[in-house]
């Protein structure tokens, strides 16, 4: 093999478009940044979890004595009204919050990509038939079904109520992904490569699963993100009205709501609510910037710049300058 | 010409579309037939219904299509009697397709191996390592070369003709009796279509395939094609063997041919313009009532325009729908 051989193999790596996405993602600084964030949050709730499980930490444990006390190193977060350790009450919070956005976002995915993608692929009648029942559901006012329906369900266990919570906020959410889902796979099934898996005797469901689907994955996980930070939103608005997961379980908008009762508590004990609020800020923040990191990656028209090539355009830029230097200089010799 | 020698057997058939502005009659009564390890050409302008010939043979028109008339045996079998899932056993398996667009007909996230595996694990019951073997020896069969590299690759890494190398292994898979190719080279450049004949040939040869080639391009007729049927508005105007059908010492011809043979550039002759069919294809919902070619022919007579023309054979396997098709007796008058 030549030397010019091993070069244009060297060069010819085989890069799938997953990798190719990867590969844009890594380089979009505000995204990893956001990624980080996000995995580090998701690290110390899941260990906070791990520790209250381990040790049989009771979250409702009251100590009077120990009221509104401000952040130390035994409280790193203070204390509650009832001397409870806040720091390992927000993040109990945050293990609730992130249970709530991933299984109503994966109940909203499984539901949203199974509907449109049927709506999409048969057309006709079943999809004008199933598309008017998604706008029936998208046009269900969402706050107040969710409070009706809590409320209905109010002295259920704490845990059920939790699943309740997932399934109200899975149930609801589809409708916008089964829209995108149903536009794609209509625009993907008039598409050459369908008619061939067609005349090649593939059935209809292979057709969805392995053919179309595949096809619209990268727009349902970057949706996905989307939906998870909105779910993980709503879940606390919910529970600062009170309509979530009840007492002893902390939530992070029942934190919040317990301290905003009254402005004494508020302005005296600015940690209860400053430590909550910042938890919900910043995971809300990084899925968010996820989101937008993977969109861009997706989209095959954006572009990416690697560190290499920043630093090329760098010394480029120098180069051009020495260059209109000289030639000022010989202009001035001149 | 035997009947029990043909593989394919097509006849009147009719496929129509109904829209809301009227009913397209896209296929008007074609008879074709095709036997084992022979090639069967379908040239004709855009709209002349030879794709929707083969679409009906793999029964894959869909609403508001529909085949109305006529009967497709294939291999003795009544491929209209078929039910949907009988029908699915045989597309890909005994009958499959090639398409005009090797750019757009294969799925752009999934490995060329897994697709090209697919139809063998459906037809085949192969399991999944079998399939992946199966597919590098195809591709090595089309001539792509290093196969185990290919497999592992995506659709958009391919050239066009690669691509259509690999629908035509993906054809070629389950070892069918008949394959369709559509327009298999118009999106190719010249020298890969060259390639892409050749190796039809050679595969041809080798199963003993038989193949449908549709196509506009009466040069690739005259190269791959056997029997040739020229198609007009959903209709057959000329069949015969290709000798005949090209061959000068023939005396008879359909003047819509001749027309096509005469706008194609010659090498040898230095002309100012090329020669054109006037006019253009009358539209589907509007045709003629007597010879559809009738308002397009220089020889047309006031019978043509009144009356329709059947297929007649003028000479031994030699048919013509046309009511003047001597062409001496033709240039004469």
């Amino acid at each position: 093999m030549s030397n010019n051989d091993k070069l244009s193999k060297e060069h010819e790596k085989i890069i799938s478009p997953t990798r190719q996405i990867m590969e844009k993602f890594k380089h979009n600084k505000l995204a990893m940044a956001g990624f980080i964030s996000f995995g580090l949050l998701l690290l110390v709730i899941v260990g906070a979890q791990a520790y209250i499980h381990l040790t049989n930490y009771d979250l409702a444990n009251v100590d009077i004595s120990q009221k509104y006390m401000k952040p130390s190193m035994q409280h790193l977060f203070g204390t509650d009204a009832q001397g409870r350790d806040l720091f390992l009450r927000v993040l109990a919070g945050g293990w609730i919050s992130i249970q709530v956005g991933l299984l109503s976002t994966i109940l909203s995915i499984v539901l949203g990509v199974s509907i449109g993608a049927t709506a999409g692929f048969f057309g006709g009648k079943i999809d004008t038939l199933i598309m008017r029942g998604t706008e029936i559901v998208s046009s269900f006012p969402f706050l107040a079904i969710a409070m009706t329906i809590s409320a209905i369900f109010m002295d259920l266990d704490a845990q059920l109520r939790l699943y309740l919570i997932i399934f109200i906020l899975g149930f609801l959410r589809w409708t916008g992904l089964a829209r995108m889902v149903r536009g794609q796979i209509l625009s993907l099934r008039e598409q050459e490569f369908i008619v061939a898996t067609r005349a090649l005797g593939i059935s209809s469901f292979n057709q969805i699963t392995k053919h179309l689907i595949p096809n619209v994955l990268t727009y349902v996980i970057v949706s996905g993100t989307l939906t998870f930070a909105g779910a993980i939103l709503t879940e606390s608005s919910l529970s600062y009205l009170g309509l979530s997961v009840t007492e002893p379980i902390p939530t992070w908008g029942r934190l919040i709501s317990l301290s905003a009762k009254n402005a004494i508590v508020m302005t005296n004990y600015w940690w209860t609510w400053i430590f909550p609020g910042l938890a919900l800020f910043i995971l809300i923040m990084s899925i968010n910037v996820i989101g937008e990191g993977l969109r861009d990656a997706v989209d095959p028209k954006s572009q990416y710049v690697t560190k290499e090539q920043r630093i090329r355009l760098k010394e480029k830029r120098k180069r051009e300058k020495e260059r209109q230097k000289r030639r000022k200089l010989a202009k001035a010799a001149m | 010409m035997k009947t029990n020698e043909n593989l394919l057997e097509i006849r009147n058939l009719h496929t129509y579309f109904f829209t809301n502005k009227g009913t397209i009659k896209a296929v008007n009564g074609v008879d074709m037939e095709i036997q084992r390890g022979r090639t069967l050409g379908v040239v004709g302008e855009s709209g002349s219904g030879k794709s929707i010939t083969s679409f009906s043979i793999l029964r894959l028109i869909e609403d508001p299509g529909d085949i109305v008339d006529g009967s497709i045996m294939f291999d003795g079998q009544e491929l209209l009697d078929y039910t949907e899932d009988e029908m699915r056993a045989i597309r890909g398996n005994e009958i499959s397709m090639i398409f005009q667009e090797p750019m757009t007909s294969l799925n752009p996230v999934l490995k060329i191996g897994e697709q090209l595996g697919e139809p063998l694990i459906l037809h085949q019951g192969m399991d999944k390592k079998e399939a992946w073997a199966r597919s590098i020896e195809l591709l090595r069969e089309v001539k792509i070369p290093e196969p185990e590299g290919v497999v592992h690759n995506y659709p958009h890494q391919l050239s066009g003709g690669m691509r259509q190398r690999v629908m035509i292994a993906m054809a070629l898979a389950c070892e069918p009796k008949l394959l369709i190719a559509d327009e298999p080279t118009t999106a190719l450049d010249v020298t890969i279509q060259a390639q892409i004949f050749n190796l039809m040939n050679d595969l041809k040869k080798k199963h003993n395939t038989a193949i449908l080639f549709i196509t506009h391009d009466l040069g690739a007729i005259a190269e791959l094609a056997d029997d040739v049927v020229v198609m007009y508005t959903g209709e057959a105007v000329e069949k015969a063997p290709v000798e005949i059908l090209f061959s000068k010492i023939s005396k008879f011809s359909h003047p819509y041919k001749e027309g096509l043979l005469k706008s194609i550039p010659k090498l040898n002759e230095e002309v100012e313009y090329l020669d054109q069919i006037d006019g253009s294809v009358p539209h589907p919902l509007n045709l003629p009532i007597g010879c559809r070619f009738a308002p397009r022919c220089k020889f047309a007579t006031q019978k043509c325009i009144d009356e329709k023309p059947n297929l007649v054979e003028v000479e031994p396997n030699h048919l013509i729908r046309c009511f003047y098709p001597n062409k001496e007796q033709r240039d004469g008058k």
